[in-house]
């Protein structure tokens, strides 16, 4: 056993100090990393009614750093997460990166989840000009026009034109072709765009509107909505919805047997696990946007070995147990981060944003290209059918054949199934 | 949308399902708000807590989520009475009930949800009893037993709530700390003690439509804020310390809201129901069932 001299100890604390200043870095790693981390700052939604995507967010963040600093760090330094809870309140959002960027000093700062957290922080990194990769967002860029804001979504640009093309591309999948349309949404910001893009869709087709409202998120009981809707005998339906309410809607419409050809469009809850679980048959043949499904189509290097790491971690940290809808994307992004700023070798917001706008980066969810407004170049909306579901068992949402790709046409993995009908 | 008789009653009724679980959900408020003025803000937060136990428990045990509140409701009334003492040794006793008492029932509220997040993660809870999933079918009409269930329990619940009240002398004696407390001494009767009570029955009734909350829709930590305007628009309406008025205000708000949804859109439905509630108040300040002063 060697003895640590009182000169071998001073040789150290020198080493370290010198690893510290950051002259040194890779000649001592441990000190190195230990004394000078590259942080990356943000505020999550850990609690309040996005705290489901927002912890799922928050781990795949948490397995990227982890994987990062077990290959030594990034930039030679260990990365640290600074993390927030915005409660899911947008109030919060300023004051939390004004913290980050003026009092934590970080280094690097990313967005809470989703559009509506999002927006506010925009006004705060762009007044101190720092780059800002987003998860999830949804057309925020479009009234900010920020050259140093880039988005990780499948959405892409111009919302309007291409968020609904997918549903659009399944209905023309129909034996007979549909001639009505309903539709309805929630009153937010990504809900309502997602009308909107189902609306130019459905005037560009021809298709009959034959109801068209919103409803606030504050609805208890949708039985009655579910109800005019159903009196209106459209032949597909596309709502836009959030979890809360989705679940009431899904619920309705079982209770009212409601059998239009195809129902679904942008509800966002059925890709979480707890929703998947509790409505189990509910579910068949529901036709919804969608990120990701593990169907052979969307096996992307690495995206697996990511989501059984997740899924071994999710029940300790209380958050989706799947994994199948943000968390690829979010660590996705904490990949397009660690390849610019490697390629650029040192933390520069300016040439941060200049590589993240000029290449294309290699990802578990794919090859990511940003466009002009840093949102993806390409859209990839999914739309998917819940196909062959019995229960609510988890497990047949980890193979492939339970949620079949059907556009857009380059991942199409299955056929339509209609009409869409749930048991009573 | 067209006019249809079918859609009409469909309406009515499933509004009076509806205003079940608002019954429910608002008679412990009745007794809390309306009878001992305490602006207990935290009411519906308590109801999703009670919701996650009844998740927790029922679904350990396996036992159907409506008898599991009743069995858990106890532990409420424990629960209740222990932020009553509060409540009273640091704002009602000093005279800080208006402005720090309700500040105090915000920061219970609060405390309630990041205490869910922290107990139970942010996800949605749900325990979903076999009947949930059956849909009754009288002619055109449609009763999910998913509503119906729970709002004939509520109505249980109430109606021994209401004989409690009426037919006992504790009951009484709430009633009467209702109308004039420093009475209640000149009868040898403790005042804040009857109020503890009386606030642990309000925390058992909230774990009662807890059960009722549940197997009308999944809950998340944050589901109670939804109910905050409503169970208290529905005490003003009926009638601060009217239980009578409560549960039909209740109804009048379910069916205002659903038949509004139906025919014009589910965006007037709240807006409707507030409205009535300008209504009322415009030409009956006291509300439905309540006395003039």
């Amino acid at each position: 056993m060697a003895l640590i001299t009182r000169r071998r100890l001073g040789q150290a604390a020198l080493a370290s100090a010198i690893a510290g200043a950051g002259q040194t870095p890779g000649l001592f790693p441990a000190f190195a990393q230990s004394a000078n981390p590259l942080r990356i700052g943000y505020g999550m939604a850990l609690s309040g009614g996005l705290a489901g995507n927002g912890r799922a967010t928050n781990l795949a963040y948490q397995i990227w750093a982890e994987e990062v600093n077990a290959r030594g760090g990034l930039l030679g330094r260990p990365v640290q997460l600074v993390v927030y809870d915005d409660q899911t309140n947008g109030g919060t959002v300023p004051g939390i990166y004004t913290k980050l960027l003026d009092v934590d000093k970080v280094d690097i700062v990313t967005s809470p989840y989703a559009t509506a957290m999002i927006a506010p922080a925009m006004p705060v990194v762009m007044q101190r000009q720092v780059t800002f990769l987003t998860i999830f967002g949804a057309g925020v860029n479009e009234s900010f026009k920020y050259d140093r804001h880039f988005n990780m979504n499948v959405v892409g640009d111009n919302m309007k034109e291409t968020y609904a093309k997918g549903f659009f591309e399944v209905i023309d999948m129909l034996p007979s072709p549909a001639r009505s349309i309903a539709i309805t949404a929630v009153d937010n910001e990504f809900a309502q765009k997602a009308a909107e893009s189902a609306r130019h869709f459905a005037n560009q087709r021809k298709l009959r509107i034959v109801y068209d409202r919103s409803y606030p998120p504050t609805t208890v009981d949708f039985t009655p909505t579910v109800r005019a809707i159903q009196s209106a005998r459209p032949d597909v339906v596309f709502i836009a919805s959030y979890p809360p309410d989705t679940n009431g809607i899904l619920r309705a419409v079982s209770e009212l047997r409601f059998q239009p050809q195809i129902f679904g469009g942008a509800m966002v809850g059925p890709q979480l696990a707890a929703m998947q679980a509790q409505l189990g048959p509910i579910l068949n043949n529901l036709v919804n946007w969608d990120t990701y499904s593990p169907e052979p189509t969307m096996q992307f290097p690495g995206v697996a070995a990511f989501q059984a790491k997740y899924r071994e971690r999710a029940p300790a940290a209380q958050t989706d147990l799947l994994g199948n809808y943000i968390p690829p994307y979010a660590y996705a992004q904490m990949q397009v981060l660690e390849a610019a700023l490697t390629r650029i070798g040192k933390v520069d917001q300016a040439a941060l944003a200049a590589d993240l706008r000029a290449n294309t980066f290699e990802t578990i969810v794919g090859k990511v290209k940003f466009g002009p407004t840093g949102e993806w170049a390409e859209s990839r909306n999914l739309y998917c059918q819940f196909q062959n579901i019995t229960d609510g068992d988890l497990e047949r949402y980890k193979k492939p054949g339970a949620k079949v790709i059907l556009a857009p046409a380059a991942l199409k993995s299955g056929s339509l199934r209609a009409p869409y009908g749930p048991p009573a | 949308m067209e006019f249809d008789l079918s859609l009409l009653l469909n309406g009515i009724v499933s509004g009076l399902l509806l205003g079940g679980l608002y019954a429910v959900a608002a008679s412990g408020l009745a007794v809390s708000f309306g009878m001992l003025d305490i602006v207990n803000i935290a009411h519906p937060a308590l109801m999703v807590a009670a919701a996650f136990l009844v998740v927790a428990v029922g679904g350990a045990i396996g036992l159907d989520p409506l008898l599991c509140a009743v069995l858990l409701s106890p532990v409420f009334y424990l629960i209740g009475v222990g932020i009553y003492t509060f409540y009273n040794r640091f704002f009602e006793r000093r005279g800080d009930e208006a402005l720090q008492g309700l500040a105090f029932f915000f920061g219970v509220m609060f405390i309630i949800e990041v205490g869910l997040v922290m107990a139970f993660g942010p996800e949605q809870r749900f325990l979903d009893p076999s009947y949930a999933f059956t849909t009754w079918r009288i002619g055109e009409i449609d009763l999910p037993l998913r509503m119906l269930v729970p709002a004939l329990f509520g109505l249980l619940a109430i109606g021994l709530l209401y004989l409690f009240l009426h037919r006992s002398f504790i009951g009484l004696a709430i009633a009467a700390v209702a109308q004039d407390a420093e009475a209640l001494r000149l009868l040898a009767i403790d005042p804040v003690k009857i109020k503890r009570l009386a606030f642990g029955v309000s925390a058992m009734l909230a774990c009662i439509a807890g059960g009722a909350l549940i197997v009308v829709q999944p809950v998340e930590p944050s589901s109670g804020q939804i109910f905050i305007g409503r169970v208290f628009a529905i005490c003003i309406m009926g009638g601060m310390a009217s239980l009578s008025g409560a549960i039909a205000a209740a109804f009048l708000f379910g069916v205002v809201e659903n038949v509004t949804a139906t025919f014009f859109g589910p965006s007037w439905a709240p807006a409707v129901a507030f409205g009535w509630l300008l209504l009322v108040l415009a030409f009956r300040p006291q509300g439905l069932f309540g006395r003039a002063a």
